[in-house]
């Protein structure tokens, strides 16, 4: 049973109110790191941690934090990107609801860390009853001395809001996210400047994911070194996995860094196998967004060694054979998924959620989207298939934001491992073409 | 200041200046293209990604070369970088793959276009594209939208850079009603564009357009522009320079526009009055022919005289040596 750092308490009653999180232990982080800690020794702690975004990128966030421009008399500004909307990923919106006061926790002690005397959460616009949530909880915070002027008789100012945004996935995109919080169109900014220097309000602006700062007030509660325990290598702490699909017991399980991928998918503590006793044929590990594993390399590295659910062990292989964490969106599929159909789908999204700012995405994403839509309804051709690689790699890395390559990634990879079923499609086109047609092996290929 | 390396030419440029504006400055052939930066109009760039260059050496204190291509109009140099454009083949192939997704929804009907000619989009895919496309699906079509009796919006031909928007957002005068509305490939420039027609300065929306999407209603058909002559010229105004270019057929001035530098960018905003009321040569005070240095058709025709030497003169057949002597724009070597 591994350790639960940020949802030890999740199902206590009334967790949700401040009375009841602070008689278990909750804003102890605040306390000690406004009395007795300097804002750089709440850096320093985090630095030692080695926790590492939990959005997605998994860049180290007490390193993001020290990159943070600190110009003498200009505001900076602490923005938590709550605008969780990638299929396959709900870890954040459950922590919010139900942890509203951890967040609001993190979000003090992270903005006392930075200096920030406004901050911000920006939430996703469907989310409107988690809104309400964490409203009726920044209002307890403010009564109980903990967000305001003079925070807990320090000197310490914080303003806490929250703000919904009006619901398009590309506003989670960090620069997007901040022109939305602005009030203007959410289009990602050209980089540089990066937000550490320019962000808000042309202001220097940390944004950190629910997860990440939900981490913080275990990381000063226990100490850095105690955090870094845990895991493996640089894949330091626990982190959330929201596991869906053809899985027993889909749900969001926080797990300790490490922890082989077999034992997750099939161990009852966890998802509990694959539901009715199929077999499992591929994995989507960290979102739609990253790269699709079938069964034999998502259990397995290339190398045959244990895949971990660790930033490293994911990725082992790079994109060839291996894949991403990413924001630890769990996609598991039965041997009764049509990887096409599913590759369609996902396309769709990214077409539909493209900003249009730049040409490769704007044009490339509905490109993908229509001839995949072509293969699954049995109008492919084979060079098609070809043509589908050749268009995410015109949109790999040629975008203004990462958008793009969450594009092409589950593309690409999916022609990568499962090429043979692209090619049923459209030697068996009429076949493949009924609804819930699912590839029947490499023997009729032959 | 920052020592830059472009295409194995070594450059100085002052800090701050982006890679873009650094090659401008070497000139030539090796400049990237741009079909989205514009630099009098602030915050532009970035969006087509034509201008994309390899970054091979980030500067002398961070030698790494940088993981992506970069949109050099809006990356600032840094001492010691080194940068690649004509030199790398990663950059050229994804030029090519920039032209064909342009292509997709930008009709291929420059036959009729009346921005045929002086079509960024021509050049960039003449010099950078490929002739034929991978793509069959159904193009995006648009219903026409009547914005009056000067400006011509084909939405249809719109590559969304964004060029009018900043116009309208920072030469047009009053409250912003001009902008993007819808997302990816169903984006498009808001119908409010009508509401900006009316200020003195809406023209120029025609002359940031790189393609054929805003045309002007006073020119279209007449004339294909490189049977024009454009000439320079100035009058009095009030209200702009009044430094412009008119475009003559014969004796007719069919066409008035702002003076453009060799990358194709306005030097000087002009009014409506100038661009669509003045086209009488009496308006005028006439200062020459208009120097058109752009990789396009309408210098193609010569209307500045090449500047030929004594030598290559007295092999020219008499009647002509006669008719360049009379003619004052010839320089003689």
């Amino acid at each position: 049973m591994g350790r639960k750092l940020l949802t030890e308490h999740i199902n206590v009653e009334g967790i949700e109110t401040f009375e009841v999180y602070r008689k278990h232990g909750g804003y102890r982080s605040v306390e000690k790191a406004i009395k007795t800690m300097t804002p750089d020794e709440v850096v320093e702690e985090v630095k030692k941690s080695g926790l590492r975004g939990r959005g997605g990128a998994g860049f180290p966030t007490g390193m993001k934090w020290s990159f943070l421009a600190k110009p003498e008399g200009v505001p900076r500004y602490l923005v938590c990107n709550a605008d969780e909307s990638e299929p396959g990923t709900f870890k954040d919106r459950q922590l919010m609801s139900k942890l509203p006061h951890l967040l609001i926790e993190g979000m003090i002690t992270s903005s006392y860390a930075l200096g920030a005397n406004t901050s911000y959460i920006y939430i996703r616009g469907e989310l409107l009853y988690v809104l309400r949530i964490l409203e009726k909880a920044i209002a307890e915070a403010y009564a109980a001395g903990f967000l305001g002027k003079n925070i807990l008789g320090s000197g310490y100012d914080l303003d806490l809001h929250v703000h919904p945004g009006g619901g398009a996935y590309i506003c989670g995109e960090e620069t997007a996210l901040l022109e939305s919080l602005e009030g203007k169109r959410g289009n990602p900014r050209n980089k540089p400047p990066f937000p550490a220097v320019q962000g808000l309000y042309a202001r220097p602006t940390v944004v950190n994911n629910v997860e990440s700062i939900a981490a913080v007030p275990v990381i000063v509660n226990e100490g850095g070194d105690e955090y870094a325990k845990i895991g493996v290598g640089r894949s330091t702490g626990t982190k959330l996995f929201s596991a869906c699909g053809h899985l027993n017991k889909p749900g969001i399980y926080e797990i300790e860094l490490g922890l082989p991928v077999e034992e997750f998918i099939y161990s009852d503590e966890y998802c509990g196998g694959i539901w009715k006793g199929r077999n499992l044929k591929a994995v989507v590990a960290g979102g739609s967004s990253v790269p699709i594993l079938p069964t034999e390399l998502i259990l397995k590295t290339a190398a045959g060694e244990n895949r971990l659910m660790t930033y490293e062990s994911l990725s082992d292989g790079g994109f060839v054979t291996g894949t991403m964490l990413g924001s630890g969106g769990f996609i598991a599929m039965d041997e009764t998924t049509c990887i096409v159909r599913n590759t369609w789908n996902f396309s769709r999204f990214y077409h539909h959620e493209s900003c249009g700012q730049c040409s490769p995405c704007r044009e490339g994403t509905g490109w993908l989207e229509k001839v995949l839509h072509r293969l699954e309804h049995g109008h492919g051709h084979m060079e098609d298939i070809d043509l589908l690689v050749s268009v995410a790699k015109q949109i790999e890395g040629n975008t203004i934001c990462p958008l793009g390559e969450a594009a092409a990634w589950p593309v690409a990879a999916a022609v990568r491992h499962f090429r043979d079923e692209f090619e049923w499609h459209v030697t068996h086109a009429k076949q493949a073409a009924q609804p819930g047609a699912v590839y029947p092996g490499a023997a009729v290929l032959a | 200041m920052a020592k830059i390396t472009f295409d194995g030419v070594e450059v100085e440029v002052p800090d701050g200046t982006t890679i873009l504006n650094a090659a401008r400055q070497i000139g030539g052939s090796i400049v990237p293209p741009a079909m989205c930066y514009y630099t009098p109009l602030k915050g532009s760039g970035g969006k087509c990604r034509a201008c994309l260059v390899r970054v091979a050496a980030g500067s002398t204190k961070d030698p790494r070369p940088m993981p992506k291509l970069v949109a050099s109009c809006v990356t600032p140099v840094q001492d010691g970088m080194v940068v690649e454009n004509t030199t790398s083949e990663q950059v050229l192939n994804v030029r090519k793959g920039i032209v064909e997704m342009l292509l997709i929804n930008h009709p291929l009907d420059c036959p009729v276009c009346d921005q045929a000619g002086e079509c960024d989009l021509q050049n960039f895919a003449f010099e950078h594209g490929v002739s034929t496309t991978r793509y069959q699906e159904e193009r995006r079509t648009f219903e026409k939208i009547d914005i009056g009796p000067l400006i011509q919006l084909h939405m249809t031909r719109c590559i969304l850079c964004y060029r009018c928007v900043y116009t309208a957002d920072q030469i047009v005068k009053g409250d912003r009603v001009h902008g993007v509305l819808g997302r990816g490939d169903a984006a498009e420039i808001g119908t409010y564009i009508e509401n900006i027609i009316d200020d003195d300065f809406s023209g120029n929306v025609i002359d940031v357009c790189p393609v054929g999407a805003l045309t002007d209603k006073t020119f279209r058909f007449k004339q294909r522009v490189w049977f024009t002559k454009p000439v320079n010229a100035h009058r009095d105004c009030p209200k702009c320079s009044g430094n412009v270019v008119l475009w003559y057929k014969g004796k007719d001035v069919l066409r008035v526009t702002a003076r453009k530098d060799e990358y194709g960018e306005v030097k000087e905003w002009i009014c409506n009055e100038c661009r669509f009321e003045k086209k009488e040569t009496s308006d005028w005070t006439i200062e020459g022919p208009a120097h058109i240095d752009r990789s396009s058709v309408i210098s193609a025709n010569h209307y500045e005289l090449p500047v030929l030497n004594q030598s290559v003169i007295a092999d020219l057949p008499e009647s002509t040596q006669r008719e360049l002597e009379k003619n004052p724009p010839l320089k003689l070597g």
